[in-house]
């Protein structure tokens, strides 16, 4: 794309991860959650797609690397699902443990981040999958269109 | 936030503006930001009827991957 694209991608390109991250790991207090800010990650890897170019962005990213960090967040996710058997399944088996351990206010507030159980990191486990697999989409879409193109591009 | 009345008649009618819009343009790349102002119309009026949430996933999936999705499309074929 021309340079003010790419400038303007170049400034704009740390807030929305950091906006994306920040929407992950607040998905238990806030509005957002997993899926929200793994659209927002993604949609940021869609802009670096689009502004820069296929050739220059899969010199650092890697199919396989999206795939990896997709699987492991589905495994992070049914892992701490399957870890609560012992009670039943998702049952929040860290509620009053020191990691995430204290239960979260009711009401209107800002909460507590410390707070929710396996909830925070279910979320976790929810915007690695869904970031990684619509980062994936973008990236095969690219892929394709960059061989029928011949190289170019 | 401040009750805003004339904001629940406003935005449908941007939305709808911009939808019939999208249908008019001959340029697809025209289109697609259209479709994309829409989306975003409609992550604002979803924020107004007090849904945060879906306005957020509105906001990530329909006002950016899909507008990327479509230039990537366009760009990959001949345009006419």
């Amino acid at each position: 794309m021309s340079k003010i694209v790419r400038t303007i991608a170049q400034a704009v390109m740390p807030f929305v991860f950091l906006f994306g991250i920040y929407l992950i790991i607040h998905g238990h207090l806030s509005p957002g959650g997993g899926f929200q800010g793994g659209a927002v990650v993604a949609s940021g890897i869609a802009l670096l797609f689009v502004s820069f170019g296929f050739k220059y962005v899969s010199t650092f990213l890697r199919e396989d690397t999206l795939s990896a960090i997709e699987s492991s967040g589905a495994l992070l996710f049914i892992g701490l699902a399957f870890a609560g058997i012992a009670t039943t399944f998702f049952a929040n088996f860290l509620l009053g443990s020191p990691v995430f351990g204290s239960i979260p206010v009711t009401g209107p507030g800002v909460g507590d981040i410390w707070s929710g159980g396996t909830i925070p990191l279910m979320n976790i486990g929810v915007g690695m999958k869904v970031s990684a697999g619509l980062s994936a989409i973008i990236f095969s879409m690219m892929l394709i269109a960059s061989k029928k193109r011949g190289g170019e591009q | 936030m401040a009750e805003l009345p004339a904001l629940n008649v406003i935005v449908p009618l941007l939305i709808v503006v911009s939808a019939i819009l999208v249908a008019r343009y001959k340029d697809l790349i025209a289109a697609v930001i259209a479709l994309a102002a829409m989306s975003l119309l409609l992550s604002l009026q979803f924020y107004l009827l007090h849904a945060p949430d879906v306005a957020l996933a509105e906001a990530g999936i329909g006002a950016a991957i899909t507008t990327a999705i479509f230039v990537i499309a366009i760009h990959s074929t001949r345009r006419t």
